[in-house]
């Protein structure tokens, strides 16, 4: 074969290499693409709710009958006979018991904690009238998202007639508005999809990640410079090498096991509480950290070893003055990476029952909280209607929370490089 | 002359025995190795290694690639604990006591026997930096005003005062090799030491700043004992007092340089210095 022949069969074998190399990066671009927009179109409705405005009047003879403006009677006040009566002025043809049932359902649940509230703060609007736009139900709120399928017959489709026809009035007489959803942010979980929310999750996925951080920070890097730096070479140091190599392919939901066993019913932790899941994510993320901090250290190079030792540094000065900061962008790096991996873990925290239902939002490690993950695995396998968009809206939220944790990653290693 | 006359007189003798200790009455010597064996693995480093340093003069370690005389610099000031593998047999002494003694510690060896490496290594600190650290850790100098004594002095006597008294925040990496070296060697003065190692220190530079590298090692010795190792035959005529011929981790021959350049005793030495081996 001559020069001319291999010439063209290796540039040929080029060619197709790049063909291949854009082939699959094309395809992997494709697949994220369709993967984001399917969560965006799913979830983007979710960040904005339906309110619906009711002309309340606070009633005293309903809400304070003694008029001692006592705050215990007016916690206990029955608000929703408020709504009701509101409504029942709106809709005068409404009159069936059970139509008038279905007419308050169209308001959430909600809506007479926020007229307690409101009363609460301002026990003078008791005796007055007032235009007040309090959150819909479920019901109303995927009304006006288009998320019933009226092909299906009446009793297929999860609303009536008679809603569709009273939702029209609202809407027509301009009692309908769509505004963006604080409460997404602010809330715990609920029964209700309307007044569910993110914010009891990632709080309990924060407080969470602290516990992991302060715990596998601290306890992988230390171990990586002992092992890197210190221990000597025997077949001691390779068995635990090999083994914390092992451990960071071992399935998570056994790291979950593990933590029942140690940190429920041996330590007698509470259940649910983000110590005890901090801790689990830590034994997960814990070889992730002592592997890449390993290669960091041991990236450093040699000349700056000896460059310490040789003024008379002990080794541990060597190593906390100059190899440490010279290896810390790499360990940083390597620790958030290990660090989103648990931010994004389920299955070792339901077998630490963090997949408990919990409406109230954690204060403390301790606490009963659920986290990101557990939550859309929990609104994933609600049936309502309404946690289908929340579902797509707390991944975007989950992915943010990861977006932002490998910002930090890039701008810690951009902000510690040094160049030697 | 004498002292030279006496050694050169004695010197066939003491090498025949593989043997280059001086009675301390010709010239007081600072460093001594007795009997040295080293060892990676099982492998021999260096065999038998007797040799005495004089104090205040440079000694010029010469010989071909893989001879062992970085082994046996590396020694003087124990840098070889740092490689797991490699054992060391024998005596080395700074000032009579030694050094490989049990409970000596590693630290002060090293404070009083400074090393000057191959590349450059500055710390990826700033220049002041780069000098203060020696004599912080070792707490010489309690104040700022004291340290800034320091780096001053050292950087004068690396010759690199002038050039870098305006940007002394500045990192060292920034500078040019030839000044990172001399960075090198004010950072190993700054913890006043009595010996200074310098492994090859000029072969990474070019020749401008090997010459300002070698000016200055002539006048670091009127204050400290100064080991270097060379490749370079001519650089070791130009800046050694002394200079010993190593080859296969054997010292063949060590002698006043003027002595071994002119009149090698030693053929081996003698087919090294005129180019047929190494």
């Amino acid at each position: 074969m001559n020069m001319s022949n291999r010439l063209s069969k290796r540039h040929a074998a080029e060619r197709r290499l790049h063909f291949f190399g854009v082939l699959s990066v094309v395809t992997a671009v494709a697949m994220l693409v369709l993967l984001f927009s399917n969560i965006v179109i799913h979830g983007h409705s979710a960040f904005f709710h339906s309110e619906v405005k009711l002309h309340i009047s606070f009633d005293s003879s309903v809400i304070d009958p003694s008029g001692a403006r006592d705050r215990q009677t007016l916690k206990r006040a029955d608000y929703q006979s408020l709504i009701r009566a509101s409504l029942m002025d709106s809709f005068p043809e409404v009159r069936k018991r059970r139509d008038i049932r279905k007419l308050v359902k169209l308001i959430s649940r909600g809506a007479s904690f926020q007229l307690q509230r409101m009363v609460l703060k301002k026990p003078s609007l008791i005796g007055t009238t007032a235009n007040v736009w309090v959150t819909s139900s479920d019901t109303v709120d995927m009304f006006q998202k288009g998320q019933f399928d009226f092909n299906a017959t009446e009793s297929n489709r999860g609303i009536s007639s008679k809603e569709v026809s009273w939702i029209h009035k609202l809407q027509s007489d301009g009692a309908l508005r769509k505004v963006f959803n604080w409460r997404f942010f602010s809330s715990g979980d609920s029964r209700e999809p309307e007044l569910a929310g993110v914010g009891g999750a990632l709080v309990g996925s924060a407080l969470t990640m602290l516990v992991t951080l302060l715990v596998a920070f601290p306890l992988g890097v230390m171990t990586a410079i002992y092992l890197q730096e210190f221990a000597p070479q025997n077949h001691w140091t390779d068995w635990v090498e090999v083994n914390i190599n092992n451990l960071a392919a071992v399935p998570s939901i056994v790291f979950g096991l593990l933590g029942l066993a140690v940190f429920l019913s041996i330590m007698e932790l509470p259940r649910s509480a983000p110590i005890v899941g901090g801790l689990t994510l830590a034994l997960m993320t814990l070889p992730t950290i002592i592997i890449t901090s390993r290669v960091a250290i041991g990236a450093v190079p040699p000349s700056l070893r000896e460059a310490a030792l040789a003024i008379g540094a002990s080794p541990l000065q060597t190593v906390i003055h100059h190899v440490l900061p010279a290896a810390m962008p790499g360990i940083l790096t390597g620790s958030i990476i290990g660090m989103a991996r648990a931010v994004g873990e389920t299955a070792p925290l339901l077998m630490i029952g963090m997949v408990a239902f919990i409406v109230d939002i954690p204060t403390s490690v301790d606490d009963p909280s659920t986290v990101l993950p557990v939550q859309i695995y929990i609104w994933a396998d609600s049936p309502e209607r309404g946690f289908a968009e929340k579902t797509s809206a707390a991944i975007m939220v989950l992915l943010l929370f990861l977006v932002f944790m490998n910002g930090l990653a890039i701008y810690l290693r951009k902000r510690l490089e040094r160049r030697w | 002359m004498i002292v030279s006359e006496q050694f050169s007189g004695m010197s066939p003798v003491s090498v025949d025995d593989n043997n280059c200790l001086q009675p301390p009455v010709v010239l007081k010597s600072k460093m001594e190795t007795r009997a040295l064996d080293v060892f990676y693995g099982d492998k021999q480093a260096l065999q038998d290694i007797n040799l005495a340093i004089g104090e205040k003069e440079v000694t010029a370690l010469i010989g071909p690639s893989g001879c062992g005389k970085s082994t046996y610099l590396r020694c003087l000031n124990r840098m070889n604990d740092t490689i797991p593998e490699c054992t060391v047999r024998g005596e080395v002494t700074l000032d009579d006591a030694n050094i490989y003694a049990p409970g000596v510690d590693v630290v002060e060896v090293r404070a009083r026997v400074g090393m000057v490496f191959q590349k450059p290594n500055p710390f990826p600190k700033s220049i002041y930096d780069n000098i203060a650290y020696g004599p912080r850790i070792h707490g010489i100098g309690s104040n700022r005003e004291a340290i800034d004594e320091i780096v001053q002095v050292s950087l004068e006597r690396a010759g690199l005062w002038e050039e870098v008294r305006e940007r002394l925040n500045e990192p060292g990496t920034g500078l040019s090799g030839g000044q990172q070296q001399r960075l090198c060697i004010a950072r190993a003065i700054a913890v006043d030491p009595e010996v200074i190692l310098m492994d090859e220190p000029c072969s990474a530079l070019d020749p401008i700043a090997t010459a300002r590298i070698e000016e200055l090692i002539d006048e670091l010795k009127e204050n400290y004992t100064i080991v270097i190792v060379t490749h370079s035959m001519q650089q070791a005529a130009r800046v050694s007092q002394k200079a010993a011929f190593f080859h296969l981790g054997m010292l063949i021959e060590c002698d006043d340089t003027p002595a071994m350049f002119t009149n090698p005793t030693k053929k081996q030495t003698q087919d090294y210095i005129t180019g047929r081996i190494g």
